[in-house]
């Protein structure tokens, strides 16, 4: 189901041109003051996202993979600057982020909207789906009568009959219904970048399969770039053209799908593929794929942090911190790991 | 757990300090120098300065504060003006008759209000609900003074069984706790104790009623507990929040009983702050404003400490 | 969901509270009352029988239902009926104005607290706490005894009462909104905190702060004129249910019925107020 567009899909105009990465991050720190004791020797913080560097392409997916409490969630909410970065620095389509000489924050808040994963929470229950929609443009100087007009397309475009729910609110509509809402909601803005944080997570399988395929058309149409976070990697091999896998605040592994999920250079990512349940009966394993626990994001030791867990653990890297580097000559995988394997297949 | 006392103290403390400066400064927000209620208007200079310079009003606004709460401190809160009598004095005579009326009162009311509302708890939709969420309701909404006036035109003037007013033929400082004397004290603390009947009465059939539908309770019922160790059960888990509420509504009592009273003239606290404002006497004013607040941090800070050993859903690492 | 073509469109949230507490009896009666006392109140120049200043030594203390004094007469032989009348303006005023005045006040600051948090939370909540320390009555009577008598003394000391705790429920329901990922969604549009709070917060906060006030509506009545009765609202001879209380208090000897019914009516409206607010939060509650 197709419908007829009449507001422009491109807003911001491309700057760089295709090779030019949309998304640059350097060296995103995020620490969060541990508050509870009254008489502590010396601050302990938690390092939730800690010197995390990446680039994310033009029309391109980035899936980012961990498990809970690896900060792809924090990192999402400081690249939407919800959250301030201790440090670090953003540069979109080539000019920097609220900086001096870059692009304001404001400015930079059409570019780049977000998902998230509870979708009633994300609704404010008081207004109903059109003004929800509607806000956003309104900020940004669109006049009620012309957001409400584009709302009410977009709302189509996501398969929700305006005549329907334009007029509805949140509390009488499905989760799936609600998370296309929210969808509207950030295409509203015209963005080049969206994040999804786990947008698909809480809703039924069947639910989410037409969820995606929306995600998919719309990227395709509307020339966006997503960042798709979830810890559900069956989805993000689906949607994900490159994959970033983060362990306790820092980038581990990073290449393209199929790399990835087929040659995975780091113990941890092969831990987490190796968990995923098959339904091939002559694939069948006993050993947990990770023993040991995980250590504490509290003041974490030096060197390597999965240390612990780690199958092949040297002394090496109980001292010094890997840096991510290529594996092999493959310039676009990287790995931060001093054993820098021989990827194991996983068909 | 001792890091959470010290820091509840800790915290009281600046509340402390405010509600000294607050007791001492409100006088001074009344318009009028509070030098006419100690002089006549028609005196002559000297009269003033000196009078002035014996009530340290000369001196500049911080000091007198200073001064103030560093004899308080040592327990002499100054001289009332009306009676000449010390300050302290006064206040801790009057707190005990309060103290004695709330305490009774709250007790009244906590247990009539614990009863109804276990009833009303438990058969939800009867009858003895409706009778109790009335009773609640009215609690709640009476204007406690009136209540009072009531209460003396029927058992007083139309009964002629209790009296009307006061604390016993010899006042309040030859108590003396005889059927005599208690009659005195009967009218006031039914009065006061509707309000606190009316809170708990609410809190407990909506505690009751709650933890009757959980899970637990058709748990314990499934392994044949009888009703009444079910009781028990929900007594023990009602118990942190009521005595919660009681310990906050004895300090409410005591504060809020000028009221009460004021309408039998029960020489309480409530009834020297109403002398003091009226005859615009300083020092006992501030003397019994102070006394009054401090006793109300502190059973604050006793609730706050106290509510966590009860109910160990509420300790804090 | 269902196949029409056209659906209704939903209606606003007041709408449909009002529609629930429809089915509130109590609720309803209370609001019949209250109705019936303000427009007695505010119309009293025309609807009541006689002059309220109007004193007759020789008529003082008529029993109830004398011929031309409905109600009977005070001490000083004004009429009863009138006086109350005229009573129940100064009275449902010393009791609604605060109460309003502190639903903004209130409001206003625990948004504020509430959703820019960090220090301007901390000094806005802890200057609170100290009027925390005081009981409420205590507060009023302390206040009022400082500024003096009268009625606009009263309704500032009464505002001041109320506002604290008017914060305390605005700043805590605040916070947890702003929390909500609907806020964050907010503040990626772009838009100003004060355009975030005033569509997207303003509106959550209002409805559980509401329900507070109205709560208090039923204390303030009590406390004004609890005030008036100790002598530091409303001075004589202005009619005003607290104050008349005190000053029929000899009377209690001998008409006891006269001496009480100035109570007897802050009593019904209290209770009016209470079981409204009741009925207003459980059709509120429905709802969610």
């Amino acid at each position: 189901m197709m419908a007829q567009e009449n507001t422009p899909i491109l807003n911001t105009e491309d700057r760089g041109g295709p090779a030019q990465p949309l998304l640059v991050v350097k060296d995103l720190k995020k620490y969060f003051p541990v508050r509870n004791e009254l008489f502590a020797k010396e601050k302990k913080f938690v390092h939730a996202v800690d010197n995390v560097s990446f680039s994310v392409a033009k029309g391109k997916t980035l899936g980012i993979v961990g498990e809970s409490g690896c900060g792809k969630s924090t990192t999402a909410k400081l690249i939407a600057r919800l959250i301030n970065p201790d440090s670090g620095k953003m540069v979109f389509d080539g000019d920097g982020v609220a900086e001096y000489g870059g692009i304001a924050l404001k400015e930079f808040r059409k570019n780049l909207q977000m998902v998230f994963q509870d979708s009633f929470a994300s609704l404010n229950p008081r207004l109903t789906i059109e003004q929800t929609i509607a806000y956003g443009p309104t900020v940004h100087g669109v006049s009620n009568a012309e957001a409400s007009v584009q709302a009410r397309a977009l709302l189509q475009r996501v398969g929700l009959a305006p005549e329907l729910f334009a007029s509805r609110y949140p509390h009488e509509l499905s989760g799936g219904q609600r998370q296309r809402v929210n969808i509207a909601r950030a295409l509203a803005y015209q963005p080049r970048l969206v994040i999804l944080d786990e947008a698909v997570a809480a809703l039924d399988k069947s639910v989410q399969a037409q969820v995606l395929n929306l995600l998919q058309e719309l990227k395709n149409e509307r020339q966006l770039t997503y960042l798709f976070i979830s810890h559900d990697l069956h989805v993000v091999h689906y949607m994900s053209d490159e994959v970033m896998v983060m362990y306790l605040g820092q980038v581990v592994e990073k290449g393209p799908v199929d790399r990835i999920f087929n040659h995975a250079a780091h113990p941890y990512t092969q831990a987490l593929l190796s968990a995923i349940p098959s339904m091939d009966p002559t694939k069948r394993t006993l050993k947990p794929p990770l023993e040991g626990d995980p250590p504490n994001p509290i003041n974490p030791p030096a060197g390597c942090r999965f240390q612990d867990r780690c199958p092949h653990v040297k002394d090496s890297c109980r001292s010094i911190s890997p840096k991510l580097a290529p594996v092999g000559v493959v310039f676009d995988h990287i790995v931060a790991c001093h054993l820098n394997l021989e990827p194991r297949t996983y068909a | 757990m001792w890091v959470y006392i010290l820091k509840r103290l800790l915290y009281a403390l600046p509340i402390a300090l405010s509600v000294t400066v607050i007791s001492f400064m409100l006088v001074y927000l009344a318009p009028g120098d509070p030098l006419n209620a100690i002089a006549p208007a028609d005196a002559p200079a000297e009269v003033i300065e000196a009078l002035k310079s014996a009530y340290g009003l000369d001196k500049p606004v911080p000091v007198q504060y200073g001064l103030w709460v560093w004899r308080a401190l040592h327990g002499d809160l100054g001289t009332s003006i009306a009676s000449g009598r010390a300050v302290l004095t006064e206040v801790m005579g009057a707190v005990s008759n309060t103290f004695m009326l709330a305490t009774i009162a709250s007790l009244m009311g906590v247990c009539v209000g614990c009863v109804l509302g276990a009833l009303a708890g438990y058969q939800r939709g009867s009858w003895i609900d409706k009778i109790a969420t009335t009773l609640s309701v009215i609690g709640v909404s009476i204007p406690h003074y009136w209540l009072g006036l009531v209460l003396t035109i029927v058992f007083s003037i139309t009964l002629g069984w209790l009296p009307a007013m006061g604390a016993g033929p010899g006042g309040s400082s030859e108590w003396v706790w005889d059927l005599e004397h208690l009659r005195f004290l009967v009218l006031p603390a039914v009065t006061l104790c509707v309000i606190p009947m009316g809170i708990i009465t609410r809190t407990v059939r909506a505690l009751v009623a709650d933890m009757l539908e959980q899970e637990f309770v058709i748990a314990l019922r499934a392994r044949g507990l009888s009703s009444m160790a079910v009781f028990q059960h929900i007594a023990k888990n009602t118990a942190p929040t009521v005595l919660a509420v009681t310990g906050l509504q004895i300090g409410y009592l005591m504060g809020g009983s000028i009221l009460v009273e004021t309408v039998f003239a029960w020489p309480g606290t409530g009834f020297l702050l109403n002398t003091a404002i009226f005859q615009r006497d300083i020092p006992l004013l501030q003397g019994t404003l102070l006394v009054l607040c401090m006793i109300f941090v502190v059973l604050n800070l006793l609730v706050d400490i106290v509510q966590p050993l009860i109910d160990p859903r509420m300790g804090r690492a | 969901m269902n196949d029409q073509t056209q659906t209704s469109p939903s209606v606003g949230y007041w709408r449909v509270v009002l529609r629930q507490l429809k089915h509130e009896p109590l609720a309803m009666i209370s609001a019949g009352v209250l109705l019936v006392l303000i427009i007695a109140a505010v119309f009293a120049p025309w609807l009541a029988p006689a002059d309220p200043f109007k004193a007759s030594m020789l008529k003082r203390l008529l029993p109830i239902g004398s011929p031309g004094y409905l109600l009977g007469t005070d001490e000083l032989g004004r009429d009863m009926l009138t006086r109350l009348m005229y009573g129940g303006r100064l009275s449902l005023l010393m009791g609604i104005v605060p109460v309003f005045s502190a639903f903004f006040i209130g409001t206003t600051l625990g948004l504020f607290a509430g959703y820019l948090g960090g220090r301007v939370n901390m000094v806005i909540m802890r200057t609170l706490d100290i009027f925390y320390a005081f009981p409420s009555v205590l507060l009023a009577v302390a206040i009022s005894g400082a500024l003096g008598p009268g009625l606009s003394n009263s309704l500032i000391a009464l505002t001041l009462v109320f506002v604290p705790q008017i914060v305390r429920v605005a700043e805590s329901v605040t916070t947890q909104v702003r929390q909500l990922d609907y806020i964050e969604a907010a503040r990626m549009s772009g838009a100003s905190a004060f355009s975030i709070i005033r569509v997207h917060v303003l509106g959550n906060v209002l409805g559980p702060v509401f329900v507070y006030a109205t709560g208090l509506l039923s204390v303030s009545m009590i406390l004004a004129s609890g005030l008036s009765f100790l002598g530091l609202g409303v001075k004589p001879p202005e009619p005003e249910w607290g104050l008349m209380l005190n000053t029929l208090r000899s009377a209690i000897y001998n008409k006891p019925f006269i001496a009480a019914l100035p109570g007897a009516f802050i009593f019904l409206t209290s209770i009016a107020f209470n079981l409204l607010a009741d009925g207003v939060r459980s059709a509120m509650d429905i709802k969610k």
